[in-house]
């Protein structure tokens, strides 16, 4: 039999919550300051612009394609080489009041002078005006607040309302990392990248009650335990299942990412940090956080004794 | 575990399997043979992102529209005024919707009675006296009347819209309304999307107007005052690309003397040289009437037809024409004189509409990213395969079964539900793979658990599956949720994964729970099994 976690594994997860919370709130402050401060770089469906993707029949320079569109836009253009050995681009021309119409018509009559007509191939074309690019950014704003808020409600109800806060935590903590991770590592916010984040909320819930429901199983058959005894034997048991199942969903997540093509990046990449971090935080973060909420903060001493206990117990079980 | 249970489950999972086959038949066999004809038209098809198309979204001007509206009354107010004898010396448009009209003092009582009769759409508002004893009395529309004005204007729009598109001829158009003032428009497998664009967005005003002065240069330059009564427009006119130009300013009257509403009919007809094409207008009676009155009246004047704003032909009426023909000539190719002409026969748009959001992909991108979404399945459920069976070995086995299943109920329900499958669909299919899995993992985990603590094999596999439950159950509906609010929020491609996300999570609850236990249950019932390859 292959045992990833060994049985009867006992790690002191609520013992080391301290620590662990620091680590997440540098973590969440870095994404809060990133947003904040960075800005995220909203694509074409949220800030409106055009975009064309384009593929040459030979390997293309940037600089050539600058120059074969110099006058035609006023606005900066963004030129990206798609890595398809110099062949695929992706020109994006921001918003601008006296460019809304006719702009991809303009660039592509540009390239095709330059380059020659059967030279340059025009692969997709997207134009999103400023109304409907504000539209559809109230539209994801809301649509993750409202799953936010429905998850929380949703654990609330089925188990008490500490382990709704709790989730509410992770799953806060989970978005905001991935989002920080998306504007470090440049990737642009675009329609695609909403699912992804949504299926990261549901994710980081999802893990969050797989241990909440093992806490609540074994509190009614354990009455004389400690909570934070429950709450580290519980998430011990369900360790390798968490890491198991997010070790699938990362495999499929890396595949798409590396063979999905560049229209799913942004999606692979908010999916793989999303996993990683909602396993991280439905272990160390979810349920330690439920502690506090203890008829207030356990002192640091009868922390300890909580943790010794917890081996204890496991022992006595085995 | 009895029997009769496990025969009703089992006709349930074969039962549920021969449906999701029979749903796939139609996307797989094609032409379907006749006997399965009952099936045909529920298939998978591909969404525009990959077979390739345009996606539009127009907004209707639904504003202009009302203002529009506004004046035309102001028009006939002014008629009707005159008639009824009132002298009113102004009629002004104040706002959207709102017209001022200023009268003499005693005539109040006249305006009120006439806009009471003939202009029940019209509330008499506010008056004030103005220094010169003049009164002003402001009228506007009544809410309902902007909101009818304005839902009529999408209406119409939508229904000229959509006769365009069925004239230039495109193949499973989608044509619906979104919101109060948006049309979405999806064009599967267009190859000029830039000329669909300008054919469905031509607002395609028609107006007839006398030349003035052909030498409008001064005019249009600003060294001369624009005189009263005229304007200044230009001649359409090509670069040597083809493209689109401003020409020759014509300096034209500003009153229409006839409009597009009197063609009934508009063709294509060759032109004068051999490449070029003319388009050929039938009028209806009134036109036919109109038309030669004007004629008759301008001899030797030049008559410019214009359309939005932009004059396509002025040629010179040498004679009165009879009969109710008029032709556009310029030097169009045929596809410009096809456009032309269907603009003409649905008429004009009732209020312009502009382009807010399109997404055109062609169909070698289309073709790329069925490619690049396949080949990421292929991978991603080998891995994933692989993994399950080096870890839990039979148990693992069974989870595979449960997967592919999974994957056959999951495409059987887009194929049932006639969804569209989109490449982030593709992705959502892809991710159920690695998060499908979860329920076994959790009930193998269990299983295990349980046979550390000594139970039995068949006690094992029985309270590994009942205690998984719960919470695969409730960390699955949380998914779910997300799903729903996703689809809430979707448009298009979005749409597609939160379908194949919400479908993959309810037939992987099956296959993982119900159809993998029944495996077990046939083991268990045919030989007294020791021990487990979980």
């Amino acid at each position: 039999m292959v045992e990833l976690i060994p049985p009867h594994t006992n790690f002191d997860f609520v013992g080391i919550r301290k620590p662990m919370l620091v680590l997440s709130l540098v973590l969440n402050a870095l994404s809060l300051a990133l947003l904040l401060l960075w800005g995220p770089k909203l694509g074409i469906d949220f800030a409106g612009g055009s975009l064309v993707q384009v593929r040459f029949t030979e390997p293309t320079k940037t600089d050539a394609i600058r120059q074969a569109l110099t006058g035609i836009e006023s606005g900066p253009l963004d030129i990206q080489d798609l890595g398809a050995a110099g062949t695929e681009f992706l020109i994006r021309v921001p918003l601008s009041e006296q460019n809304a119409e006719g702009v991809n018509r303009r660039l592509t009559g540009a390239l095709a002078e330059k380059f020659g007509q059967d030279k340059v191939q025009v692969l997709r074309v997207e134009a999103v005006g400023p109304r409907v690019g504000q539209d559809l950014r109230r539209k994801a704003i809301l649509a993750v607040a409202v799953a936010t808020l429905m998850m929380a409600t949703y654990i609330s109800l089925r188990f008490e309302w500490r382990f709704g806060v709790g989730a509410a935590i992770a799953l806060i903590h989970d978005v905001l990392i991935a989002v920080g991770a998306l504007i470090l590592c440049g990737f642009e916010f675009d329609l695609i990248v909403v699912p992804a984040l949504l299926t990261v909320v549901g994710y980081s819930v999802h893990d969050t009650v797989i241990v909440s429901d093992r806490i609540r199983e074994n509190r009614r058959k354990d009455r004389r335990a400690s909570l934070a005894t429950i709450i580290n034997r519980s998430i011990n048991e369900t360790l390798s299942r968490s890491i198991l199942t997010s070790g699938t969903a990362v495999l499929v997540v890396l595949a798409l990412f590396i063979l999905g093509g560049p229209v799913l990046h942004g999606f692979a990449f908010t999916l793989l940090i999303g996993f990683i971090v909602g396993t991280y935080s439905s272990i160390f973060i979810a349920s330690p956080v439920v502690l506090y909420f203890e008829r207030g903060a356990m002192p640091a001493t009868s922390d300890r004794r909580a943790g010794r206990a917890a081996s204890a117990g496991a022992a006595r079980r085995t | 575990m009895n029997k009769s249970s496990l025969m009703y489950r089992t006709i349930l999972v074969v039962g549920l399997t021969a449906i999701a086959v029979l749903c796939l038949l139609p996307t797989i066999w094609q032409p379907l043979p006749s006997w399965l004809g009952f099936l045909s038209g529920n298939r998978v098809s591909l969404g525009l992102d990959l077979q390739g198309g345009t996606h539009l979204v127009l907004t209707v001007d639904i504003d202009q529209a009302v203002v529009n509206s506004l004046e035309i009354n102001a028009d006939e107010l002014r008629r009707e005024l005159r008639k009824a004898g009132v002298k009113a010396t102004k009629i002004e448009r104040l706002d959207q919707t709102t017209l001022a009209v200023a009268l003499p003092n005693d005539q109040r009582d006249k305006l009120t009675d006439l806009v009471g009769q003939s202009f029940p759409n019209f509330k008499v508002g506010a008056a004030e006296t103005t220094s010169e004893g003049m009164l002003v009395q402001r009228l506007s529309l009544l809410p309902e009347e902007v909101r009818r004005i304005k839902q009529s204007a999408l209406d119409q729009s939508l229904e000229t819209i959509r006769n365009r598109i069925d004239q230039f001829g495109v193949t499973e158009p989608v044509i619906q309304r979104q919101g109060d003032r948006d049309i979405v428009i999806q064009l599967p497998g267009i190859q000029d999307p830039e000329r669909a664009k300008e054919l469905i967005g031509k607002t395609a005003v028609l107006s007839f107007k006398l030349v003035r002065d052909a030498n409008a240069e001064p005019f249009a330059k600003g060294t001369q005052p624009v005189p009263a009564g005229t304007e200044v427009l230009y001649e359409l006119s090509k670069g040597p690309g083809g493209e689109r130009r401003k020409g020759q300013p014509l300096l034209v009257e500003t009153s229409t003397l006839m409009t597009g509403d009197v063609v009934s009919d508009a063709r294509v007809r060759p032109g004068d040289l051999p490449s070029s094409r003319i388009v050929a207008l039938d009028l209806n009676a009134r036109g036919a009437r109109l038309f030669e009155e004007i004629t008759a009246a301008n001899v030797n004047r030049r008559l410019a037809i214009v359309l939005d704003d932009t004059i396509y032909s002025a040629p010179v009426i040498k004679e009165r024409i009879p009969g109710g023909r008029a032709v556009i000539s310029g030097s169009f190719t045929t596809d410009e004189a096809r456009d032309l002409a269907i603009v003409l026969r649905t008429g004009a748009l009732p209020a312009p509409v502009t382009v807010s959001e399109e997404r055109t992909v062609g169909p070698t991108l289309g073709e790329d990213s069925i490619r690049q979404g396949v080949r990421s399945f292929v991978v991603g459920g080998t891995l994933v395969i692989l993994f399950m069976l080096f870890y839990y070995r039979f148990a693992g086995l069974l989870a595979d079964l449960a997967l592919i299943w999974n994957v056959l109920f999951l495409v059987a329900a887009l194929a049932a539900f006639q969804a569209t499958l989109t490449l982030p669909g593709i992705a959502g299919i892809v991710l159920t793979l690695g998060m499908a899995v979860d329920a076994n993992v959790l009930i193998n985990e269990r299983i295990r658990e349980e046979l550390r603590n000594g139970k039995s094999a068949r006690a094992a596999i029985e309270a590994g599956y009942e205690r998984a439950l719960p919470s695969i159950l409730d960390s699955n509906t949380t998914t779910f949720l997300s799903g729903v609010i996703l689809f809430q929020f979707g448009t298009g491609p979005i749409k597609g994964f939160a379908v194949t996300l919400c479908i993959g999570i309810v037939s992987s609850l099956f296959t993982a729970v119900v159809g993998t236990r029944l495996i077990w249950d046939y083991m268990l019932s045919r030989r007294h099994i020791q021990t487990l390859s979980v």
